[in-house]
């Protein structure tokens, strides 16, 4: 006989914080946020974004998650999940839920919750705290969720499968395309970021470098040497990586200087025969070792940011809302605040991506269907948390110093003076001697135009450490928090790009079988190839786009981003209804209908805005116009650079209409759907029935005192079912 | 619960997050099936040999 877990009525309390805890939690937020709305005096502390943060956090997890688990998805512990009906070790693996946290916030974050919010700090701290906070709550984590439970509810199966199952082959077909488009520009936006972090920085370059030789390293030890010591391996793997840092500092003293100082251009050949290597190694050479370290860092910063803004409490700098975020007329990127401050911070608050991996292995690994609350929910306000972090980060600088920093390097000419003077044009005092000076204390050759958000947020970060831990360390922890962004950024290159490549192989797959064999070196060697050479052509069309890079492209990822989540919320939408859960329907609704007008109104604007800073095609339009009367429009210097701001123009503009297009053909297959399914109440759909779980598990982070009995009185069980003989020769 | 028993726990998380924890599982697998374990060497070999195509990372 099997004991199932201690089932609570929803709404009740479990046993832990009583009542009078979640309203002293709930008045911290009250006044958090109300100091946050109301403070414009001289000096607000970023302690107040943190704390609003934490208890919005806390109250939506116990309170709308708990809601949604059980009163509107009725998560059923006694149903067994895919990894207890087919665990087989490898893919389907019953996981304790705290590692599986772990796994999947691993997983979900990396650069792009670090990235966004740094540049939407252009429009002050409070749009991109409110969207952080609000969309994370009632969006972005109820994706992650929905999403997971779904699919566990279908053994696993991923996005694209399930809306060709539930939707139909047509937006089957445009989800595919989206995605892999999608995933296209997300790891060239994300090279980019790279690109721009390292270019003209030895330092940078010695210790990115040096992850390589550090992972292939740790790839043999654990092979070859002591096979298996994973802990082992990655603790000297970690030791080595902050040797690498503080080596950095001393490339000149090596005679390395003039050999690492990089531009963009080599660096983008250099990051896109990296990602066409790491793609077709096998994976526990590079991947799976460069995976450990990002992970152990990844842990290691978020704890050391959480504990040094503490420590540090600095003030914030920037204003709640600047002049840019009323008219929509800043420099980092061109836009109003809405819809532009919702697609520049996806990551945090709504990340399409995520459904991919909540799709993915997670579903697999889950030992109890309650878990999608604590994996799902959970693991994107954890994410959510470190945007938070990211924003706080930015808007602890100087906002001269930010706006030199995030200028393209066509309104900043590049130098001391032009930028300090670019900087009183935009109402922000900062002198060529402060711009130097900052350059050097973090021991780089200049600070201007580092676009990307990753020097800022390095900046950011080096400032709060050394106000929180002291010493003399400005220079190590911006190189630190460069070498951090950019493994994570490493990280999801490599397994992105062979993803990508296992993507094309399985489609080409299908009408050419041998091909889509992963050992089969021809295919894999030409998948790479096409995957690298995609995201490589967009990250030099950045690298090289005389208009500047990142205010280009990121729009472009963050609008694809949310695309992909409106894709995903369709599907979540549809299985409610399929479900019969109509009563509910406006749990994803909301994050929906919210993220179609978002999304829709963006691509309207980059498609169709006649301000050229923002219309793909008005742009084009102006600057060809210009090219045809042989007239050179700064911030192009030459008919070339005019050429090329002409298609890139073309080029992004058709992409952005393609991604738009893929979206509404999965909304409007979805529509009859639901139409017949609201008529009839319900219908079929491919859920796997229902078996009974044997196992016991507890279903939240800290497990209840019956809770904990009921495990030992099932482990005790399960001891006396192993030792006897009857027990063993079932399996 | 004991500081001992407590540890052991963090331990064996921390072994089930790197997945250290599948030898161990094999080992006591092996005890109670009476059966002499292959080497950690041809163990983890061979769970790299099945184990999947790498780690799955977004953004």
């Amino acid at each position: 006989m099997s004991i199932k877990t201690t089932e609570t009525a929803p709404g009740r309390l479990r046993s832990g914080p009583s009542g009078i805890v979640w309203a002293v939690i709930a008045a911290v937020g009250a006044v958090c946020w109300t100091v946050l709305a109301l403070h414009r005096g001289e000096d607000v502390s970023a302690l107040w974004i943190l704390f609003a943060a934490l208890s919005s956090y806390a109250i939506a997890y116990r309170f709308y998650s708990r809601f949604i688990a059980y009163t509107v998805l009725k998560v059923d512990d006694s149903r067994a999940t895919p990894a207890e009906r087919l665990q087989n070790g490898v893919d389907f693996d019953l996981t304790d839920r705290r590692v599986l946290f772990g796994h999947h916030f691993a997983a979900i974050a990396g650069a792009g919750p670090l990235v966004g919010p740094v540049l939407a700090a252009q429009m002050g701290y409070l749009p991109g705290t409110i969207w952080i906070i609000v969309g994370v709550i009632f969006a972005g984590a109820v994706q992650d969720m929905t999403v997971m439970f779904f699919s566990m509810r279908r053994n696993g199966k991923s996005l694209g499968q399930m809306i060709r199952e539930e939707i139909g082959v047509a937006g089957g077909i445009a989800a595919l395309i989206a995605v892999f488009t999608i995933m296209i520009i997300l790891l060239a936006v994300l090279a980019l970021v790279v690109v721009n972090a390292l270019a003209e920085s030895p330092w940078g370059v010695f210790s990115i470098a040096l992850t390589i030789p550090i992972a292939l390293f740790m790839g043999f030890y654990g092979r070859y040497l002591r096979p298996g010591r994973i802990m082992e391996v990655s603790l000297i793997g970690v030791a080595m990586l902050l040797l690498a840092i503080i080596g950095g500092g001393y490339v000149e003293q090596l005679g390395l200087e003039s050999a690492l100082t990089l531009s963009k251009e080599q660096l983008t050949f250099a990051l896109a025969a990296y990602g066409f290597v790491a793609s077709v190694l096998p994976v526990w050479m590079l991947l799976t070792p460069r995976d450990y370290l990002s992970t152990f860092m990844k842990i290691g910063v978020i704890v050391l940011l959480a504990i040094g803004l503490v420590l540090a409490a600095p003030s914030l700098q920037t204003e709640a809302l600047t002049q840019f975020g009323k008219d929509g007329t800043g420099p980092v990127f061109a836009g109003e605040l809405f819809p532009f401050v919702f697609i520049t911070i996806a990551c945090g608050a709504l990340s399409g991506f995520h459904a991919l991996i909540s799709s993915g292995t997670t579903p697999k690994m889950l030992a109890k269907e309650s878990h999608v609350r604590m994996i799902g929910y959970g693991g994107m306000l954890m994410e959510s948390f470190v945007a938070i972090s990211a924003l706080i980060a930015a808007c602890v600088i100087d906002p001269g110093l930010y706006f030199a920093m995030n200028s393209p390097a066509g309104a900043t000419g590049g130098d001391p003076t032009a930028a300090s003077e670019f900087v009183a044009q935009l109402g922000f005092v900062i002198t060529p001697d402060q711009l130097t000076g900052a350059a050097a204390a973090v021991e780089e050759a200049s600070l201007i135009s580092r676009t990307g958000g990753a020097p800022t947020l390095a900046f950011g970060i080096s400032q709060v450490f050394t106000e929180a831990f002291g010493g003399d360390l400005a220079a190590f922890w911006y190189h630190f928090a460069i070498m951090f962004e950019a493994l994570f950024i490493l990280t999801a290159v490599d397994a992105g790009t062979r993803v990508g490549r296992f993507m094309l192989q399985d489609t080409i797959g299908n009408v050419w079988p041998k091909f889509g064999d992963v050992s089969w070196r021809p295919a894999a060697w030409s998948a790479s190839a096409v995957v690298v050479g995609l995201w490589g052509y967009f990250l030099y069309v950045g690298v090289t786009d005389p208009l500047g890079g990142i205010n280009q492209l990121f729009p472009l990822f963050g609008i694809s981003n949310q695309l992909l989540a409106a894709i995903a919320l369709t599907l979540v939408v549809t299985l409610f209804l399929k479900h019969g859960l109509t009563k509910w329907v406006w749990v994803p609704g909301i994050a929906l209908a919210w993220d179609l007008i978002v999304t829709m109104t963006a691509s309207w604007q980059k498609v169709f805005s006649d301000n050229p800073k923002i219309g793909y095609f008005k742009q084009r339009s102006v600057y060809n116009d210009a090219a045809d009367n042989g007239e050179v429009l700064a911030p192009a210097t030459s008919l070339d650079q005019m050429d090329q701001i002409i298609t890139n123009s073309t080029v992004n503009g058709v992409l952005q209409i393609l991604f738009a297009t893929l979206t509404l053909v999965v909304l409007i297959s979805a529509i009859p759907i639901w139409v017949k399914a609201v008529r009839q109440g319900s219908l079929p759909t491919q859920e796997v029935p229902k078996v009974e779980s044997k196992i016991v598990a507890p279903q939240d982070f800290f497990a209840t005192k019956e809770e904990k009995e009921a495990v030992k009185a099932w482990e005790a069980e399960q001891r006396e079912l192993a030792d006897s003989p009857a027990g063993r020769g079932g399996d | 619960m004991k500081l001992t028993e407590r540890l052991h726990g963090l331990r064996r998380l921390l072994r089930e997050a790197t997945g250290e924890a599948k030898w161990d599982d094999y080992l006591a697998q092996c005890r109670v099936d009476g059966t002499v374990p292959v080497s950690r060497r041809a163990f983890e070999r061979h769970r790299a040999h099945v184990g999947g195509n790498g780690p799955q990372r977004c953004c």
